[in-house]
């Protein structure tokens, strides 16, 4: 059973792994829209440098969704009930988001309107995922109501200094990759302007996490000492500094990956010094969701793992291959790719 | 109003407005799979159009859906986070099942579909129509699962007030899933189907994309006219699994107050449940026992047999499942008028104008069926296992579900009223062209 309930906080991490990586290059690119495109080609280009993609990347979270829903349970009813207006406000961002390609590719007069409903829809998501994940990282007031752990806090309890700083770094990080995707993707004067910003959010993205650095090691007990956490560390810094190293020499398919590895460092960060909670109570330890203590029962989990087992490498298969058939850079007269 | 009326007005919108779409999604993909079927068999231009066209009109109902789709998924934690604690054990995993099998597959292909015509092979393109069909059959397949579990729950046991799953494929082929599976599939095949008719239709009408148009009322006539005949056997299969496992369902629903031998099928009345009497009623005699049991005498269980605080709505159930079966006949005399006209049916006025103009019908049908499957659920949020009144959050206040339920009704009627524009624009331009990406 506890090994059931390991497996699947990794299996979730991964899930959102792979959403950070994937739907995240797209998130930066709807962030970074106003300020990389100057006209209507190169919004074009931008748009359909994600159009094949972007949905897919997005059933990553659902996915991971489904599967907190599904592994423990009670974990997602606190937390999705608790955090009852943060949520909705990214849900109503993903809506407009989700319809923006398409509608702004017919529309004429409200062009405009769709385009800032994707930066808007890009922003918000790219912005409050992280101040979500703050908050159960540091903590949250918990309480016991009719036998169930329940959310004690309001909507503004969100919105302390910690989950707020993690909310940036988590901007800046989907910005920076944008960037390297948006290399990868463009030519000439586009390229270019990419290429700047990646350089510049690089160095943000180095204030941003030693900015964290500092709080975490401050704010979370006991997170200085585990070991697995350094080595996530490691991988992260490694990921970080490449991104540069290969933005210089252009080889922009590398910074790609490697601001990709740097998301996973990040993440191996986050599992390593969250593990075994999913959200900490900060008024009385004894109330935190843990793996433990809100999962659903060993024939679920097992049952859950040989759906994963037989569903995740088809989907990775495809995915790459389909990744695979839209390689290179974009042309718009190629049917629109 | 309390947090929980408010919590099911917004579910109901919600998953309302998300069901305009999936059946589109159903019956389009299966529309473009045969026209491109076609196109690789016979090379045939004409195919590739047409089915170019039909991608473009999918890919305008897939984001809708999609969009429409995350919210009905986030809610079960945001506005049923009770109801998630009590069955999350069995519920959650064919959400996640959804997700893994159905959803990467479908959303990924329809890339392949809206920006891949000149990037992959002819094969690719065509294995790309198959994945988007059978993803999105695929995700209809898991939802259904996880609402079947919710009408008839099977595989599992109760462990202090929480269910455990015990039996992972009994709880998945429950009492109702083959039933309710099959009847929403042909339900969106008709809808599909429906839509394609009433362009086409629209085109002859005008006198435009002549050519075009005769094509694609043949093909999408052939689907629509078979699967209108099917789902009047499979609604029916689908009642009977009503009245063997939700028999007070089945009362309300033909409201049947009192336990009867040979009971009537009702065809018309006003249910008045406070005196537990039907106004103006009209029925066949014996018709519903024979329906059911194949036996005209035989006894159907009414409403008295249940205590009153389990009694489902009657009014609204009633009403709602008599408009779904009338549409269904509807579209049975279409279907067989259609066949009797043959090739002349392109040139028939009266014949196009009716298709054309029932076109929102089987979205109604789609709608009041699942209005009278849900309402007449009431007052288990899962059937026998946990009220409805239990199910909600309890930590979310009213006012907020108030305002979230006000921002719904604002975007989706906005998006309603775009989507719609779009879709005119899209049958204006017709099938020319072609796919452009954004
Ligand atoms: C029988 C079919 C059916 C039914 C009853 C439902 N759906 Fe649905 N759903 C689909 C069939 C479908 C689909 C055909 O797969 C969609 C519609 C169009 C589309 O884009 O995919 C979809 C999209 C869709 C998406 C977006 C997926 C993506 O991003 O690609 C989500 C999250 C949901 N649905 C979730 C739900 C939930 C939680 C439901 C019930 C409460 C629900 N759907 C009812
Ligand atoms: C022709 C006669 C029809 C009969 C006898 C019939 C019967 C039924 C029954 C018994 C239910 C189940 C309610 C429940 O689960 O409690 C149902 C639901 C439903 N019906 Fe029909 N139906 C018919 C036609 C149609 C048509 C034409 C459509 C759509 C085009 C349709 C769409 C639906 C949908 C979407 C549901 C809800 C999902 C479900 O429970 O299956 N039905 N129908
Ligand atoms: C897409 C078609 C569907 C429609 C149109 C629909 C419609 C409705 C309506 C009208 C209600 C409110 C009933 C009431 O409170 O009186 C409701 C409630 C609910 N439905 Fe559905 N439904 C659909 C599909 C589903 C599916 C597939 C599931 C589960 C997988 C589901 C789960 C629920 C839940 C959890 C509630 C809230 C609790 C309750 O009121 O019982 N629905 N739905």
């Amino acid at each position: 059973m506890e090994t059931l309930q390991v497996i699947w906080y990794i299996l979730i991490g991964v899930l959102l792994l792979g959403y950070s990586i994937l739907d995240g290059f797209d998130l930066g690119i709807g962030v970074l829209f106003p300020f990389l495109a100057k006209d209507e080609t190169e919004k074009r280009v931008l748009l359909n440098a994600i159009g094949p993609f972007w949905d897919g990347n997005e059933v990553w979270i659902l996915t991971g969704g489904g599967a907190l829903f599904a592994a423990f349970p009670k974990t997602y009813a606190t937390v999705f009930s608790g955090f009852y207006l943060a949520l909705m406000l990214v849900l109503f961002a993903l809506i407009f988001r989700a319809v923006s390609f398409e509608f702004r590719a017919h529309s004429e007069s409200g062009r405009a309107f769709w385009e800032w409903s994707f930066i808007i829809g890009s922003f918000l998501p790219a912005l409050l995922y992280g101040v979500a994940l703050g908050n159960v990282v540091y903590g949250v007031p918990l309480k016991v109501i009719n036998g169930n752990i329940e959310y004690a806090g309001n909507f503004f309890t969100l919105l302390r200094p910690y989950p707020l700083l993690i909310g940036i770094f988590g901007l800046v990080m989907f910005t920076m990759h944008g960037a390297t995707y948006a290399a990868l993707k463009s030519e000439g004067d586009l390229y270019h302007r990419s290429r700047k910003i990646v350089l510049s959010t690089w160095w943000a993205f180095l204030v941003l996490g030693l900015l964290t650095f500092i709080a975490t090691a401050f704010l979370i007990p006991g997170s200085l000492t585990r070991f697995l956490a350094w080595i996530a560390a490691i991988v992260a810094w490694l990921g970080w500094y490449l991104v540069r190293s290969y933005t210089i020499k252009g080889m922009d398919a590398a910074a790609f990956y490697a601001s990709s590895l740097a998301i996973t460092g990040l993440w191996g960060i986050i599992g390593a010094i969250h593990f075994p909670n999913l959200v900490r109570a900060i008024n009385d330890p004894t109330l935190s969701l843990t793996i433990y203590n809100s999962s659903s029962s060993k024939l679920t989990l097992s049952v859950m793992l040989i759906i994963a087992l037989i569903g995740m490498p088809l989907v990775i298969l495809y995915t790459a291959y389909i990744y695979k058939w839209f390689k290179g850079k974009v042309r718009l007269e190629e049917g629109g790719y | 109003m309390d947090a929980t009326l408010l919590s099911r007005i917004q579910f109901g919108v919600a998953a309302g407005f998300h069901f305009l779409f999936p059946p589109t999604t159903l019956g389009l993909s299966l529309n473009i799979l045969i026209l491109e079927t076609l196109y690789l068999k016979r090379g045939d231009e004409i195919y590739r159009k047409l089915s170019d066209f039909l991608i473009k009109i999918l890919a305008l109902v897939f984001v809708l859906g999609t969009a429409t789709g995350i919210t009905l998924e986030f809610s079960f934690g945001t506005n049923w986070a009770n109801y998630s604690r009590v069955v999350g054990d069995i519920f959650g995993a064919p959400l996640a099942a959804e997700g893994v099998f159905a959803f990467f597959l479908e959303s990924m292909f329809l890339g392949v579909l809206v920006f891949g015509r000149k990037r992959v092979s002819k094969k690719l393109f065509w294995w790309s129509s198959f994945f988007v069909f059978f993803g999105s059959h695929l995700s209809g397949l898991w939802i259904i699962i996880a609402n079947s579990w919710m009408q008839t729950p099977a595989g599992y046991k109760m462990e202090g007030g929480v269910a455990k799953l015990t039996n992972f494929f009994q709880a998945a082929v429950n009492h109702s899933t083959v039933e309710r599976y099959l009847h929403t599939i042909a339900g969106g095949w008709i809808t599909g189907s429906m839509l394609i008719l009433a362009i086409a239709s629209y085109y002859l009408l005008k006198k435009i994309h002549l050519e075009e148009a005769k094509v694609l009322l043949q093909k999408a006539f052939t689907v629509f006219a078979i699967v209108a005949v099917l789902q009047l056997f499979l609604g029916h299969f689908h009642s009977v699994e009503v009245a063997k496992y939700q028999p007070e369902k089945m009362a309300a629903f033909e409201a049947l107050w009192q336990t009867q031998e040979g009971a009537p099928l009702a065809l018309f009345g006003i249910p008045d449940t406070s005196q537990q009497k039907t106004h103006l009623y009209i029925g066949i005699p014996k018709l519903l026992s024979w329906l059911i049991y194949f036996d005209p005498n035989a006894k159907v269980k009414g409403l008295n047999e249940f205590p009153r605080d389990e009694w489902p709505y009657v009014t609204g159930p009633f009403i709602s499942y008599h408009l779904m079966i009338i549409f269904g006949l509807w579209f049975i005399v279409l279907a067989l008028w259609g066949w009797f006209l043959g090739r002349r049916k392109t040139e028939n006025k009266l014949f196009l104008k009716l298709l054309l103009w029932s076109v929102p019908l089987p979205y109604l049908a789609n709608t009041f069926g699942w209005m009278a499957a849900e309402i007449g659920r009431q007052p288990w949020a899962v059937y026998k296992i946990i009220k409805t009144k239990d199910a909600a959050s309890v930590v979310v206040p009213a006012g907020q579900v108030a305002f979230t339920l006000l921002v719904f009704v604002v975007i989706y009627t906005l998006f309603f009223f775009v989507g719609l524009h779009f879709l005119k624009k899209i049958v204006q331009k017709g099938p020319a062209g072609e796919l452009t990406g954004y």
